[in-house]
C-alpha cells in the first residue's frame, strides 16, 4: 500500500467573523496518491475552488483555514510563512482558470518564468535562461526562443495556458493544482491542454488535483474523483466506479443532466431548484430539498461519508444504487 | 412538410478596423475581421437547427444576422419568401415579432432596473400584442409557461438565479408569439443541473407552441441532444450540415471529425490520449487561402491550399465542404 503524497483532514475554510461567518468548505478530507489525477467536481459555489486554494492557504483577506493538510510529514495549515513559501509554487504549484488575468500583462513571459526559477532553484542566470527555453519546449510552444520575449497579450488563450503550465513546472513540483484549467478554452484546445497535463504527469511523475465542473473532463482525465456540494464532499471514489454506479443522489443527478448519445430530444434527468447559498444551507443533508430520494431522516440528520474506497454521504444510498447509473443506461441503448 | 422558413443565402459580414490618417495617406488596405464568409443555410419549419463551432467561428454573428441585429454586408437573409433587409416600418416590426432572439448572458440581457412585469409588458405593448386590460393576464400566463412563480412578476432581475433569468429571457421572447426562436448559447452560462432544466423547458415549449428553433452553442453534447439537424461552422463558413445522427456517427469533414474527437466522452472506459486537432484557429483578419481548415487538417494536399471547396451533397440531407469524398477518420 503506497502512502498518500498529500493528505487532507477536516479542511475548513471560513470567511468573516462571528455570527456572519460563512463556511465555504466544511470538514473536507481526502488523500492524493503519488502519480494520480484526482478530480474535484461540483457546481459553482460548491466550494471546489476554495478547497484547492485552501491547500496552499491562498485565501483572500478575511478567509481562515482550519483542519490539517499534511505534506511530507508537515502540516501546511500550521507552517510558518518561510516554510510555506518553499512549498507554495515550489513543491506544489498551481494553475488558474483565466490565463489572461493570472499572467502579468506588462512583463514578458521570460521574466515571469525566471521569477519562479529564481525563487525555487539554484540556477544561475545562464542556467535559468536555458531552463526557461526548455520549459517552453516542454509545454509545446513553438519557436520558444523568440516567444520568450513576447508579452502575454501576444499569445492565444491556449498558448497562455501553456505558459502558465510552464511557470508552474519551473520548480519541478511534485503536485500540480489545476483550477478549471480548460474552462476558458475551446474544445479542440481543451483536448490539447488536458493531454499535455497527462503527458507531463507521466514524464515528471507528478500528482494532479484537477478542479472542474465538466464531468466529461473528469471521465477523460481523472483516476479518482470527489464530488462536492455546498462545501462538503458527498461522494468519492474511482472514476469508473462512480460513473458506473453513483451512490449519492446528487452525483446521479449530475450524470443525468449531461445529454448523451442515444437519448436525443428526450427529457434530461434534471435536478430541480438551485444549489443553496452558503448562508442558508438546509438542515440535515444539504441536498434534501432538491433530492428525489429524500426521506424524513435526510431532513433531520446530516449523513456522513461511509464506505471503503468508494465513499458516499447519503442516507438512501441503496435506493440510488437500485435506480442505476444514467450513464450506463444511455450506453446500453446504443 | 420540410418547407424552408428562414434561410441565409451567401451571407457575409465584416467588421472593419478604424484607419488612421497615415493609413489613408499610405493607401494601406482596409483591415477587417471577416466574421462570416458566405454562409448559406436553410432553417425548416418546425425543426431545431443546431449551429456549432468554436469561439470566433462566427456562429453568434450569424445568429444576429438572422434576426437582423446586424445587416449583412453580402448575400441576404430570407424569411418566408422576403429578403429581411428590404423590410421597413410596420413590416419590419411584424418580422421582429416572428423571429425572436434569446441571449447568452442572463445577467446583462435584462435591464436591472425593470421588474419582470415591466420587461414583459414592454414587449407586449410595443408590438400591440394585447389590449391594456389583458396584459396582466398574459404575463401570468407567460410566467406559468416558463414555470416561474406568479410573485416573480414584481421582482427585479437581481432577485433571480441564472437559470431563472434565462427563463425570464425566454418568456420575453415568447411574449410576442414568435415562430422562430434564435437561442445564442442559451445555457452556457449555467450550471449543469440548471442547464438540464432549461433544455427540458425548451424542448417542451417547442412541442407545445410548434416553434422553429435555431440553437447556437459550442457544447456538442447539448447540440446533439436538442437538434434535428446540425451545421458546423469554422472561421465564418459552414463546413458541414447533416441530420444530427448522421453528423455524429459519420462526419465527412475533417474539422467535424476533429471537433467530435476532442469533446470528452462521458464514459471513463472510452478515453484516448491522442490529440484530436493540432494547432489553433487562424486569424480571422488574414484568412488562409483555399480551404480555411487546411492549416490544421491532417489530410491537406495541394488542392486544399489553392481551391475553395464547396458544400457538396454526400448523402440525402448531408452536405460537406471538403475536396476529399470520404476522408478517413483519423
Amino acid at each position: 500500500m503506497t502512502e498518500p503524497i498529500l493528505s487532507v483532514r477536516n479542511l475548513t475554510a471560513t470567511f468573516g467573523q462571528g455570527a456572519s461567518a460563512l463556511r465555504a468548505v466544511n470538514e473536507v478530507s481526502f488523500d492524493v496518491m503519488p502519480g494520480e489525477v484526482l478530480g474535484l467536481v461540483g457546481e459553482s459555489g460548491s466550494g471546489k475552488s476554495v478547497t484547492l486554494r485552501s491547500l496552499l492557504r491562498l485565501l483572500p483577506v478575511g478567509g481562515h483555514v482550519g483542519g490539517s493538510v499534511s505534506w511530507h510529514g508537515k502540516d501546511i495549515v500550521r507552517m510558518t510563512d518561510a516554510e510555506l513559501r518553499a512549498v507554495r509554487g515550489g513543491q506544489i504549484s498551481m494553475i488558474f482558470q483565466e490565463p489572461m488575468t493570472a499572467l502579468n500583462p506588462v512583463l514578458p513571459v521570460r521574466v515571469q518564468i525566471e521569477e519562479n526559477l529564481r525563487a525555487h532553484t539554484q540556477l544561475d542566470r545562464k542556467g535559468r535562461n536555458a531552463r526557461a527555453k526548455e520549459l517552453m519546449d516542454l509545454v509545446g510552444i513553438p519557436d520558444s526562443a523568440r516567444r520568450l520575449d513576447e508579452f502575454p497579450h501576444q499569445f492565444s488563450g491556449g498558448m497562455r495556458q501553456r505558459v502558465m503550465i510552464a511557470i508552474a513546472l519551473a520548480s519541478d513540483p511534485k503536485l500540480l493544482l489545476a483550477d478549471e484549467p480548460t474552462t476558458a478554452l475551446d474544445v479542440t484546445i481543451q483536448d490539447q491542454i488536458l493531454n499535455l497535463i497527462l503527458d507531463l504527469r507521466d514524464e515528471l511523475a507528478m500528482s494532479v488535483v484537477l478542479v472542474t465542473h465538466d464531468l466529461g473532463v473528469v471521465a477523460a482525465t481523472c483516476d479518482r474523483m470527489a464530488v462536492m456540494y455546498a462545501g462538503r464532499i458527498v461522494e468519492e471514489g474511482d472514476v469508473t466506479q462512480v460513473f458506473a454506479q453513483p451512490r449519492h443522489a446528487y452525483t446521479r443527478g449530475l450524470l443525468g443532466s449531461i445529454p448523451q448519445a442515444g437519448t436525443e430530444r428526450s427529457m434530461l434527468l434534471s435536478i430541480d431548484g438551485t444549489p443553496p447559498g452558503l448562508a442558508a444551507i438546509p438542515q440535515g443533508c444539504a441536498f434534501n430539498p432538491r433530492c428525489d430520494f429524500a426521506t424524513d431522516i435526510c431532513r433531520r440528520t446530516r449523513p456522513h461519508l461511509t464506505g471503503d474506497g468508494h465513499r458516499a454521504a447519503c442516507h438512501n444510498s441503496d435506493a440510488v444504487i437500485a435506480a442505476g447509473s444514467p450513464v450506463k443506461k444511455a450506453l446500453s441503448h446504443v | 412538410m420540410s418547407d424552408t422558413l428562414l434561410s441565409a443565402q451567401d451571407v457575409s459580414k465584416d467588421f472593419a478596423f478604424g484607419r488612421s490618417l497615415l493609413d489613408v495617406v499610405k493607401g494601406a488596405p482596409i483591415k477587417a475581421v471577416h466574421a462570416l464568409n458566405g454562409v448559406s443555410l436553410d432553417v425548416k419549419r418546425g425543426e431545431t437547427l443546431g449551429i456549432v463551432g468554436e469561439s470566433g467561428c462566427g456562429k453568434s454573428t450569424l445568429a444576429r444576422c438572422l434576426v437582423r441585429l446586424h445587416d449583412c454586408d453580402g448575400g441576404r437573409v430570407v424569411y418566408d419568401g422576403t429578403d429581411i433587409a428590404t423590410l421597413s416600418g410596420a413590416d419590419r416590426r411584424a418580422f421582429n415579432t416572428k423571429v425572436q432572439m434569446i441571449f447568452q448572458d442572463p445577467y446583462s440581457s435584462l435591464n436591472p432596473r425593470m421588474t419582470v412585469r415591466q420587461i414583459l409588458s414592454e414587449a407586449l405593448r410595443v408590438h400591440n400584442m394585447r389590449p391594456k386590460v389583458e396584459i396582466d393576464a398574459r404575463i401570468a400566463e407567460l410566467l406559468d409557461l416558463v414555470r416561474l412563480p406568479q410573485d416573480a412578476a414584481d421582482r427585479l432581475p437581481h432577485a433571480f438565479s441564472g437559470g431563472q433569468r434565462q427563463r425570464i429571457g425566454i418568456a420575453r421572447a415568447l411574449a410576442v408569439e414568435p415562430e422562430v426562436l434564435v437561442a445564442d448559447e442559451l445555457v452556457s452560462a449555467l450550471d449543469v443541473s440548471v442547464q438540464a432544466q432549461v433544455v427540458n423547458l425548451l424542448l417542451e415549449l417547442q412541442d407545445r407552441l410548434s416553434l422553429t428553433v435555431v440553437f447556437v452553442a459550442h457544447d456538442l453534447r447539448l447540440v446533439r441532444h436538442i437538434s434535428h439537424r446540425v451545421a458546423v461552422m469554422y472561421l465564418g463558413k459552414v463546413v458541414e450540415v447533416a441530420p444530427t445522427e448522421t453528423l455524429f456517427k459519420a462526419p465527412k469533414h475533417p474539422y467535424t471529425q476533429a471537433l467530435l474527437a476532442a469533446a470528452p466522452e462521458v464514459d471513463p472506459t472510452r478515453r484516448t490520449r491522442r490529440v484530436a486537432a493540432k494547432g489553433e484557429l487562424p486569424s480571422p483578419i488574414n484568412l488562409p487561402s483555399g480551404c480555411l481548415f487546411h492549416t490544421r487538417c491532417p489530410h491537406a494536399f495541394d488542392r486544399c491550399v489553392s481551391d475553395v471547396p464547396q458544400l457538396t451533397p454526400r448523402r440525402p440531407g448531408h452536405v460537406a465542404a471538403c475536396h476529399l469524398p470520404d476522408p478517413e477518420l483519423p
